[in-house]
């Protein structure tokens, strides 16, 4: 068999290859030869064959058939076969497979070995694969060599004792004594590794780190090296750009920076060298650009004193004048941590943070763009808003939606007036609108609703943003709503804020149809659209266009528009005596808890039927019966939250308030009555039908104390016929206070299909003056009207 | 912490490449392509460090070919970037200016050879 060839051969020939079906060929070929090899059990070549399948596994072909071979070749006496055999085990094997626990034996008798350098490969072998296992078993020849004067072996024991920490955290109490004096070392790598070591040890326990603070004096030392550094001469083994091994004292830095955190002692001792390193850096090269910003980052985290924290933030305001992209990049995301803190500071070097914005590159116009966001208030609100809405007219796809977002929550927070908040959110809506989010739409017709001075000017400037451009929904969403609802303040021309223009009521109503039969409208828009026109009925004079445009769609292949226009024509039908009621204006809407579920409310009994009644509304969708049909017109005429889930419960008690307006017409009022009135406790009852179910009668109850004490723990239980159903919703308190002071309120719903007389039994429980009383009693004096 | 060191030229071809996690051999090649396609894509005015899924990406061109390595969130980018610059002049010192084929051909041992140490960027004395 011929000498295999060698790997300069080998990656000679591959580079000919001209395609990758070459490549992989002769590849193959090449294993093949290789594997035939191994078989022989060829001592001579071994390492030559296993030097090419790692360069072929680096190019990524598998290459597991030579792990064995690995092994015979760090058991081999030769050095050039150990390095290869170490390499490939590094490469090659890793805790997952059950090989690798073979080379235990091996690695430790050549951790023993007389030669450093063998001794060294097998600390790095250690080091980069080791399982927890071979961790477990090899600590204590690591910690030994730790020892050991060897600055060679030193160094390489300390990285390996940082990887067993990080198998094996429990043996981290094993390397402590051996960290001593691991400082006092003159060679740098050796100091390299030992603070790496130590940073480790600190990160993992704090124990470790109290440890190190108190008895160790670990800081002045550190202090001491790093002084060292700073002020020695040029050193030629160290030097790097004319800093003095940078990368030790960046080291230092970091492990000063986590003993610093939140310990006072420790920052103060550091105080100084950290503003030494502050100042004499050189910052004409990238090095000491680097020294200095692990400089500014270790005196953000520690607590120093406000001298050293403003000289930190200039320097990174420095960062961001210079012409690298690098560090203006590093100094963005440094600001971004520091901006909650130091948050004045961070405001003088807004100028510049805003002109990064127009910066090309995409990560910097990240970072500035958050920084922006979060440098925004009260007084630069105008001029922020500004650039930011330049940014978002520019700016790619990726960003939109948080520029978008970020802008509305600011123009919420700080909009100095009711109409730059409504210029400000069009502008977005115009230029980003298809990135905002989905909620962004009722949050602003809430907005609208209660800027009740700008109706005019809002719904005139949505109109002409909807005769630009209908593509982007959430615009047209929001237009189409406020059209619907101030459609006659458009057509009647009265605007202070602006030019009024003269607009007819047909051509709100083109615009109008037009989104219904746009393809560029989704159904949801079609929806606000249908209902808008049908709103402009009671508002404007055109009914018959918007009769006809609303039995057209009775017919339409959207089930939503169907049902919709089926309804709206039964409105125009059969019920055209409500309809001004029912399409009368949204009253203002209160702004609950946002992106909550709203609570029930439990004042009195009115808001609460109507918060839960959206709940039953949804499964109600047939709209052949009539009498349902007024169901649902009474419920769908809250536009949304029936149907679509999406909106949230606001819109709800304003239609609850609605519901609350027809449930008052529809009823002729039921007189209240005193259902209870003994020993001073008083229990009086009041009816309200509005509910769409006239079968349901809804009692509240008003408990009150005319005696000297409060009444405590009060339950009131009540209990009707089989042919009814009753449910108690909790009562708005259990104290009773005394001399009438108050009431306790609590409602009862009775359902009653069979129209029965209405009779209840009712059980009180409550203890006064510390003694607890029970009553029952019954009600029987209900009005006809009640349950009629 | 560094996950990876990688050398590409600018067709693509991975020279080099060094993991210090397992990663299996199915994932690498179409990490490193992806890697590659990012740094590739860059302009020459942008910035060196690009946030690629949840680590960092610091990259170099030297000629024709690019050093990529990947390091967790919490480094500081700068320093890793003056590693990258040394470790490129190391290798100058000792093939004597370096150059692409050096890393091809001598590279794959003697290179991994100086990365053999754990990565926590050790002075390679």
């Amino acid at each position: 068999m011929p000498a295999p060839i060698r790997l300069r051969e080998l990656i000679r020939t591959i580079r000919t290859a001209r395609t990758q079906a070459e490549e992989r060929e002769m590849i193959q070929k090449e294993c093949a030869a290789i594997r035939s090899s191994f078989r022989e059990e060829d001592n001579t070549y071994r390492c030559r064959n296993v030097a090419k399948l790692l360069y072929m596994h680096m190019l990524g072909y598998p290459a597991h058939f030579g792990q064995l071979e690995c092994l015979k070749l760090i058991a081999s006496q030769k050095f050039t076969d150990k390095r290869i055999g170490y390499l490939g085990a590094m490469l090659l094997l890793d805790e997952r497979q059950d090989v690798h626990l073979l080379m235990t034996n091996c690695i430790k008798n050549d951790l023993n070995h007389s030669t450093q350098y063998v001794q060294g490969l097998a600390l790095c072998t250690l080091g980069c694969m080791g399982s927890s296992e071979m961790c477990r078993d090899l600590a204590g020849e690591v910690e030994k060599l730790l020892k050991t004067s060897n600055s060679y072996l030193r160094k390489k024991a300390a990285l390996c004792a940082v990887h067993v920490i990080r198998k094996v955290p429990e043996l981290m109490e094993m390397f402590l004594p051996a960290t001593k004096n691991l400082l006092s070392e003159k060679n740098h790598g050796v100091l390299h590794t030992s603070v790496v070591l130590l940073t480790e040890m600190c990160e993992r326990s704090p124990d470790m780190l109290a440890h190190f603070r108190k008895n160790e004096k670990l800081v002045p030392q550190l202090v001491r090296i790093l002084k060292n550094l700073i002020m020695s001469g040029y050193s030629p083994e160290h030097d790097v750009s004319g800093i003095s091994d940078p990368f030790l004292q960046v080291r230092i830095l970091r492990l000063l920076r986590i003993l610093g955190k939140s310990d006072d002692d420790s920052s103060e001792a550091m105080n100084d060298i950290l503003a030494q390193v502050a100042t004499n850096t050189e910052t004409s090269k990238n090095v000491g650009n680097a020294i200095l910003y692990e400089t500014v980052l270790t005196i953000m985290d520690i607590k120093s004193e406000s001298g050293l924290r403003v000289l930190a933030i200039n320097i990174l305001g420095r960062f961001l004048l210079n012409n690298d992209k690098n560090i203006r990049y590093v100094a963005l995301t440094s600001l971004l941590k520091t901006v909650q803190t130091d948050h004045n500071a961070v405001q003088r070097h807004r100028s510049t943070i805003v002109d990064c914005l127009k910066d090309l590159d995409v990560s910097i116009k990240r970072r500035a763009m958050e920084l922006s966001f979060a440098l925004v208030n009260g007084n630069n609100i105008r001029g922020m808003m500004k650039e930011l809405l330049y940014f978002l007219d520019s700016c790619d796809p990726e960003f939109k939606a948080d520029c978008a977002s970020g802008v509305f929550l600011a123009a919420e927070k700080y909009a100095p007036s009711k109409r730059w908040h409504i210029d400000t959110i069009m502008r977005v809506l115009t230029t980003a609108g298809s990135y905002v989010r989905d909620d962004s739409v009722p949050n602003l017709i809430q907005l609208i609703t209660n800027s009740v001075e700008m109706h005019a000017y809002t719904v005139q400037r949505l109109y002409k943003a909807l005769l630009d451009d209908i593509s982007q929904q959430p615009l047209v969403q929001v237009a189409s709503w406020c059209i619907g609802e101030y459609g006659d303040l458009l057509v009647s021309g009265q605007c202070e804020e602006e030019e009024p223009i003269q607009v007819t009521e047909d051509e709100v109503l083109d615009v109008l149809e037009g989104l219904l039969v746009s393809n560029l409208s989704t159904p949801v828009t079609r929806g606000y659209s249908l209902t808008a026109i049908m709103k402009l009925s009671t508002r404007f004079s055109s009914v018959n266009r918007i009769k006809k445009v609303v039995s057209i769609y009775g017919s339409s292949i959207d089930v939503e528009l169907q049902q919709r226009a089926v309804e709206y024509n039964a409105l125009f039908k059969k019920y055209d005596h409500m309809r001004p009621a029912l399409l009368e204006r949204m009253p203002i809407m209160e702004k609950s808890a946002s992106n909550g579920p709203t609570e029930i409310v439990q004042t009195n009994g009115e808001t609460e039927p109507s918060v839960v009644e959206p709940k039953h509304l949804p499964p109600v969708t047939q709209p052949v019966n009539q009498a349902n049909d007024l169901l649902d017109l009474l419920g769908g005429n809250d536009v949304v939250p029936v149907i679509q889930n999406t909106m949230p419960t606001k819109p709800a008690s304003a239609g609850g308030e609605l519901l609350d307006l027809l449930g008052d017409l529809s009823l002729s009022a039921i007189p209240p009555m005193t259902a209870y009135n003994k020993n001073g406790l008083k229990i009086d009852f009041t009816f309200e039908r509005a509910n769409p179910n006239p079968n349901i009668a809804v009692i509240t109850i008003h408990a009150s104390n005319s005696t000297e004490a409060d009444m405590t723990d009060f339950v009131f239980q009540a209990a009707v016929p089989k042919t009814f159903q009753l449910q108690l919703l909790s009562p708005s308190s259990n104290v009773v206070p005394a001399l009438n002071q108050g009431t306790v309120t609590q409602v009862i719903r009775v359902l009653n299909p069979q129209k029965q007389q209405l009779r209840m039994r009712i059980k009180l429980t409550y203890t006064l003056k510390g003694s607890p009383v029970q009553d029952l009693a019954e009600v029987n004096n209900f009005p006809p009207q009640s349950w009629q | 912490m560094i996950k990876f060191v990688l050398m590409v030229n600018r067709q693509g071809q991975t020279r080099l490449s060094r993991y210090y996690e397992p990663v299996e051999l199915s994932r690498r090649a179409p990490l490193e392509a992806d890697v590659v396609r990012c740094c590739l894509s860059r302009k020459k005015d942008q910035c060196s460090f690009v946030e690629y899924k949840d680590f960092k990406l610091v990259y170099r061109q030297y000629a024709a070919l690019y050093i990529v390595v990947g390091v967790s969130d919490s480094e500081n980018e700068l320093s890793v970037f003056e590693l990258v610059h040394n470790f490129v002049e190391v290798l100058d010192k000792y093939f004597s200016r370096v150059s692409e084929l050096d890393v091809s051909f001598n590279r794959p041992i003697t290179a991994a050879l100086c990365l053999l140490a754990p990565p926590f960027y050790s002075t390679t004395h």
